[in-house]
């Protein structure tokens, strides 16, 4: 298991709902929980991974969905399965919809 | 097999129970947020879910108050360690606080946490002691089976003391896996690659048949949800005559189907005309054959 921290500035876009969940840890699959949280608008990631050695990856692919999604004072936490790249992205903004109140 | 378009076998844990629920009514306990997560799982350098796999909650089912359970079987194959049984224990001793039409148990487990033995093992014990508390207090406890997983091991233990079991055809109900059965007696006992011998013998269908299920459904919520509803408010007998008529009952089934090498010799036995057909019956068909069978309801 491998334990990253990251922390974003990031948005502007506080979220609508108080927090939102996708996803599940599996194979190849992840959970994300994203909470509204007061951060001074930046936003924070942990991330608990099976899979060691992509801290740069991980870095990457949530510092493009914060910028992405505009998101400020969400709090990010991650139990990962081994999900790649896409899967990540998926379960980022399925749960991003949620917390902004997109209609499901 | 055909896929509903709402399919309960297809949805994680969240999304059956949004689907049996009227819609809004909700409310989980110990949700994500909670990160009620697993003591164990770090110490082998595993991940650990929020909700431990399985979701615990209270709602309506057909305008009436229910508790409801459901496990994640994409999480750990639905297991029971120690902090997935302890919401499950806690969620059915709340019904002797606030005695709801209902406890409903949506099972997609492979049984005990084999990571957790012995704290799953212990909560085993634990979830059986609360449904059988429930089931004196006169109130149903209605078992939905329906998930990949199936219902084995300990939970199959625990969905037999319960009051009813709905089943889909794509249910399975045994003790052992077809896996764990061809490892302990040989292939030539019982391939667990053969995918029709696994639901001649486990399936949903069989298990009907047999009387260790009170209805087959067709997979999908509303399917579900109707066969639930109608067992709500409604318990069974449980005290010693009852279990003296089923020890019966299962010791006759010993006698009379000792000679039967497989599901399709059950049920000619049984008297089913054309038993080698069962597999192809739609719901409603197959619940009509029943209707022309004496021995089906446990």
């Amino acid at each position: 298991m491998e334990h990253l921290e990251f922390s974003f500035d990031h948005g502007s876009m506080a979220p609508a709902n108080d927090f939102a969940h996708a996803g599940v840890v599996g194979s190849g699959n992840l959970e994300v929980l994203l909470e509204r949280a007061e951060l001074s608008g930046r936003c924070e990631a942990v991330v608990d991974t099976a899979i060691r050695g992509y801290e740069r990856t991980w870095h990457k692919v949530l510092s493009d969905f914060v910028t992405r999604q505009g998101l400020a004072d969400v709090r990010i936490s991650i139990n990962d399965g081994g999900a790649t790249p896409a899967v990540v992205c998926l379960r980022l903004d399925q749960a991003a919809a949620d917390l902004k109140g997109a209609p499901a | 097999m055909k896929i509903a378009r709402h399919s309960f076998l297809e949805a994680g844990a969240r999304t059956r129970v949004r689907g049996l629920l009227d819609a809004g009514t909700f409310r989980e306990f110990c949700g994500p947020l909670a990160r009620r997560t697993s003591p164990h799982l770090p110490l082998l350098d595993m991940p650990v879910a929020f909700d431990d796999g399985v979701v615990v909650g209270e709602g309506l089912l057909a305008g009436r108050p229910v508790l409801i359970a459901a496990q994640e079987g994409s999480f750990m194959g639905g297991s029971v360690g120690e902090v997935h049984g302890a919401k499950l224990t806690g969620l059915i001793e709340r019904a002797l606080d606030v005695r709801p039409d209902g406890v409903i148990l949506l099972i997609d487990s492979g049984g005990v946490r084999l990571q957790e033995a012995n704290a799953g093992l212990i909560a085993m014990g634990e979830i059986q002691r609360a449904v059988l508390a429930v089931r004196a207090a006169g109130i149903p406890v209605i078992v939905a089976i329906g998930g990949r997983n199936g219902c084995y091991g300990g939970m199959s233990i625990i969905a037999r003391s319960c009051d009813w079991i709905v089943i889909s055809e794509e249910g399975r109900l045994s003790i052992s896996g077809p896996e764990v059965i061809e490892a302990v007696e040989g292939v030539e006992e019982f391939d667990s690659r053969d995918r029709a011998l696994v639901w001649r013998t486990m399936g949903g269908k069989h298990r009907r048949l047999l009387g260790e299920a009170d209805a087959l459904v067709a997979d999908g919520m509303d399917a579900f949800r109707d066969a639930i509803a109608g067992y709500l408010g409604r318990s069974r007998a449980h005290d010693l005559d009852s279990l003296e008529t089923e020890q019966a009952r299962l010791e006759a089934r010993v006698t009379r189907f000792a000679e039967c090498r497989d599901g399709v010799d059950v049920w000619a036995a049984l008297g089913v005309d054309a038993p080698e057909r069962v597999p192809e019956l739609e719901p409603d068909a197959f619940n009509r054959l029943l209707g022309t069978l004496e021995e089906t309801s446990r």
